[in-house]
C-alpha cells in the first residue's frame, strides 16, 4: 500500500525528521486561506500515488495566494497518468543548496533492508541507477542489529556531504530506519532531502509503502489507504479476500491459485496472438484461492463482470484438496445468481475432474463449455470471445 | 532414497488443531506420512487425530523425537512458530502460511543463518516424496514414484505439472514447493544441489516465476554444477510491470525479474523452456 505525500511526511515529523510546516486542501478557497495565512511564496502539490507529478504540472511555486488559488483550479481534478487529483498540500517555500537522495527498501537477493542514498538528489532514482549506477551509494543493514550509527556516517561520506551536516544526516538516517521498521514498511524515500539556506536539512518530499502483509498491526496506516486511488474493482476483489489485477484484454479469467492464475493468463495471451486477433487476451489476473465454493465463485464473477470489455470468461480450476464436482455446482449456481449470459469455458482438473465435467455437461447450457486442457479451454475462450463481439 | 523427506520422516504438526491443520493432519497420515504428534499452545495433553499435542515445540520433540515440522498457524503469528521449531533443533521446517510480513522473514532469514534448521516456504505447498511422504497440501494421489525431481515456487501450478508428468506415465523422485515470497528459506539452488546429489534423480523440472533472481542464479548454478538434465517453465509472461501476480513475490520492479531475462538465462545453460505445461513431458 502506497502512502501519499502528505502522508508520508506527516510519519516522517512524527520519527523527528524535519519536513515542511505543510496543510492539505481539497478546494481552491481552502488552498487560499492556507497560502495566505502561510505568507510568502508557497509550493503547490498534487497529491496522487504516481511518480511524474512536477512533469505533468501538478507541482507549481506561488508567489501569492490568488495565485495558489488559480493554480490549485487547474490542478484539482487534473488526471496525472490516470490518476485524478482529489488533494493538493500547500508547503511553505523552502530555498534549496542542494539536493539529495535517501531511501530505504528490501533488498530481495540479500534479503535485508538497503539504504541507497546519492548526491543527486531530486531524479527518479530508478532513472539514476540505469544511467549512473555509480553515483548511488549502498549500505546493507542487518534486520537483527538494525542500522548503525557508523553506517550511516558512511553513507554521509560517500556523497560528499559537507561536514557541519553529518550529525544532522545520521540523525535523519537512523530515524528513517525506525520509521521503516515501525511502519513495516517496503520503501521510505525522501527525494529530495535538502540542505536549506539555513544550512539545514529537511525533507521536502516523501514516499512510503507498507507491506500490506503487515497491515494487521498497524491499524493507524491502513486507514490511511485512499480508496479514491485504485480501481473499485481492485477494492472490492480484496475486501472478498481474492488477488486480482486488471489487464486489458477480453477473457475474464479465473483460476485457483497464483502460479496457475498467471499461466492461464499465459496461454490465453500467447493464443489470441498466435490467432492474430487483435485486442483479445486475458482481462486480469484473478486468483480465487482455495474451495471455489458458489459464494466466492459468484463474488469473483461480478468482479471480472464490472470491466465492460470482458466477452468471455475462462475458468481453470486444479482440484487438489477442492473437489471438481463441488466447483462444478458452485459454478452452476453462481451463474444463476449473477445472471450470467456470457459464454463461459470451464476447465476442470485433478480430483473428481470427470464428475465435475459430467455436471457442467449435464446442466447442458447454451453458454457453457467444458474443456479438458488448458491450452484448449484457452482457445475456446478466445474464439468464443470473437463470436460474442462479432 | 528421494530428498529431504522419506518413510524415517517422523513429523510434528504447529497448529495440529485448527482447522487448517487438522484437515492436513488427516489428509498427511491418510498418505502414510509418519505423524508423530502436533504443538498447540494451552491444548497440550489433548489428542489429535489420535496422535498427542503438546504446548510446546521442544516438549513435543522431546517426547516424539521427531525431526521435521510443519506450519499451519496464521500469519500473524507463524514466524514465532518458526523461531520456536529452530530453537527446540528441528532439523527442516516447513512452512505452509501464506501473508507473513516480510520484515519478518528478514529477520527469521538472519536467524536461520546461525541455526543448523532449514526452513522450506514460506508460503508455499510443502512437499511430497510419492509413496513415502507427504509434508505439505499437495494432493498425493497425482504424484507416482520415479525419477524426475520437481521444483517449484507455485502451488497449483506444480500440480498441474506433476499430474501432466503421471498421466505420461513420467514418475517423480521428490516434488518441493519453494513458495511465492520475496524472502523465502529454501532457494532453487539449494534444491537443485540436492537433486543432483540424489542417485533416484536423473532429470529435474523447474517451475519459476517472474519477480526476483531466483531463476537466474539457478541458471547459474546450472552451467557451474549441474550434470542432470533441466527442464523448466516460467509463470508471468503476460504480467504487467509493478503488479504484484498473487504471490508477494510475482512483481516486476524496475524492469527486473522479467520473463524474458529469466527464460534467456535459462536457455543459455542450455535448460529447455516449456511455453505451457503440457510441452513438459516431451521436453524431458
Amino acid at each position: 500500500m502506497n502512502l501519499h505525500e502528505y502522508q508520508s511526511k506527516n510519519l516522517f515529523a512524527q520519527f523527528n525528521i524535519p519536513t515542511p510546516k505543510g496543510k492539505v486542501a481539497t478546494s481552491p478557497q481552502e488552498v487560499y486561506d492556507i497560502a495566505k495565512e502561510m505568507g510568502g511564496t508557497v509550493v503547490v502539490k498534487a497529491q496522487v500515488l504516481s511518480g511524474g507529478r512536477g512533469k505533468a504540472g501538478g507541482v507549481k511555486l506561488a508567489h501569492t495566494p490568488e495565485e495558489a488559488r488559480d493554480l490549485s483550479e487547474q490542478i484539482l481534478g487534473m488526471a496525472i497518468k490516470g490518476l485524478i487529483v482529489h488533494k493538493i498540500l500547500i508547503d511553505p517555500g523552502a530555498e534549496i543548496k542542494q539536493e539529495i537522495y535517501l531511501g530505504i527498501t528490501n533488498d530481495r537477493a540479500a534479503r535485508k533492508p538497503l539504504m541507497m542514498a546519492s548526491a543527486a538528489g531530486g531524479m527518479d532514482i530508478e532513472q539514476v541507477n540505469r544511467e549512473s549506477p555509480e553515483k548511488i551509494v549502498r549500505e546493507y543493514i542487518d534486520p537483527l542489529l538494525g542500522l548503525r550509527e557508523y553506517q550511516a556516517r558512511n553513507v554521509a561520506s560517500s556523497i560528499r556531504l559537507p561536514r557541519e551536516n553529518w550529525k544532522q544526516f545520521t540523525d535523519i538516517a537512523r530515524n528513517l530506519y525506525m520509521c521503516f521498521v515501525a511502519s513495516d514498511a517496503t520503501l521510505c524515500e525522501i527525494n529530495p532531502l535538502v540542505i536549506t539556506g539555513q544550512g539545514t536539512l529537511m525533507a521536502l518530499d516523501g514516499k512510503v509503502s507498507v507491506d500490506d502483509n503487515a497491515l494487521f498491526r498497524h491499524p493507524d496506516l491502513a486507514e490511511m489507504r485512499d480508496l479514491q486511488a485504485e480501481p473499485s474493482a481492485e477494492t472490492r476483489a480484496r475486501e472478498a479476500g481474492l488477488s486480482y489485477v486488471k489487464l486489458d484484454g477480453d477473457i475474464g479469467c479465473m483460476v485457483n491459485g497464483a502460479g496457475l492464475a498467471m499461466t492461464t493468463m499465459d496461454i490465453t495471451s500467447d493464443i489470441a496472438a498466435k490467432l492474430g486477433i487483435e485486442g483479445s487476451g486475458p482481462a486480469n489476473f484473478l486468483d480465487i484461492g482455495g474451495g471455489a465454493k458458489a459464494d466466492k465463485v459468484a463474488a469473483a464473477l461480478r468482479i471480472i463482470l464490472s470491466e465492460p470489455n470482458v466477452k468471455a470468461i475462462l475458468l481453470n480450476i486444479f482440484g487438489g484438496i477442492t473437489r471438481c464436482d463441488e466447483v462444478a455446482r458452485g459454478v452452476l449456481q453462481a451463474r444463476d445468481e449473477v445472471k450470467l449470459d456470457l459464454p463461459m469455458i470451464v476447465r476442470l482438473a485433478g480430483t473428481n475432474a470427470a464428475e465435475g465435467r459430467q455436471i457442467i455437461d449435464q446442466a447442458n447450457l447454451p453458454n457453457i463449455q467444458s474443456a479438458t486442457t488448458l491450452v484448449e479451454a484457452a482457445e475456446k475462450a478466445v474464439k468464443a470471445a470473437r463470436g460474442a463481439t462479432a | 532414497m528421494a530428498i529431504m523427506v522419506d518413510k524415517n520422516t517422523r513429523l510434528l504438526v504447529q497448529g495440529i488443531t485448527g482447522r487448517e491443520g487438522l484437515f492436513h493432519t488427516q489428509q498427511m497420515i491418510a498418505y502414510g506420512t509418519n505423524v508423530v504428534g502436533g504443538v498447540t499452545p494451552g491444548k497440550g495433553g489433548d489428542w489429535a487425530e489420535g496422535k498427542p499435542v503438546f504446548d510446546t515445540v521442544k516438549e513435543c520433540r522431546d517426547s516424539t523425537g521427531a525431526n521435521c515440522s510443519i506450519i499451519y498457524v496464521p500469519a500473524r503469528l507463524a514466524a514465532d512458530s518458526i523461531f520456536e521449531a529452530i530453537d527446540a533443533g528441528i532439523p527442516l521446517i516447513v512452512c505452509i502460511t501464506e501473508g507473513i510480513p516480510i520484515s519478518d522473514m528478514m529477520k527469521v532469514r538472519e536467524y536461520l543463518n546461525m541455526s543448523s534448521s532449514r526452513l522450506l516456504g514460506a508460503n508455499c505447498p510443502g512437499l511430497l516424496t510419492p509413496g513415502q511422504a507427504k509434508v505439505g497440501i499437495m494432493p498425493g494421489y497425482i504424484a507416482i514414484p520415479g525419477n524426475v525431481g520437481v521444483v517449484s515456487k507455485s502451488g497449483t501450478l506444480t500440480y498441474e505439472v506433476v499430474n501432466t508428468l503421471t498421466q505420461r506415465g513420467i514418475g517423480q523422485s521428490t516434488c518441493v514447493g519453494i513458495g511465492g515470497d520475496p524472502i523465502s528459506g529454501t532457494s532453487f539452488i539449494d534444491v537443485l544441489q540436492m537433486f543432483e546429489d540424489d542417485p533416484e534423480t536423473d532429470k529435474v523440472v523447474l517451475i519459476g516465476e517472474i519477480g526476483g533472481d531466483a531463476e537466474q542464479k539457478a541458471a547459474e548454478f546450472i552451467r557451474d554444477h549441474m550434470t542432470k538434465p533441466v527442464v523448466a517453465f516460467i509463470a508471468g509472461k503476460a504480467a504487467p510491470e509493478g503488479r504484484t501476480m498473487g504471490h508477494a513475490g510475482a512483481l516486476v520492479e524496475g524492469g527486473k525479474g522479467t520473463y524474458l531475462e529469466k527464460v534467456e538465462a535459462l536457455k543459455a545453460v542450455n535448460v529447455k523452456v516449456a511455453d505451457n505445461p503440457e510441452q513438459i513431458p516431451d521436453l524431458l
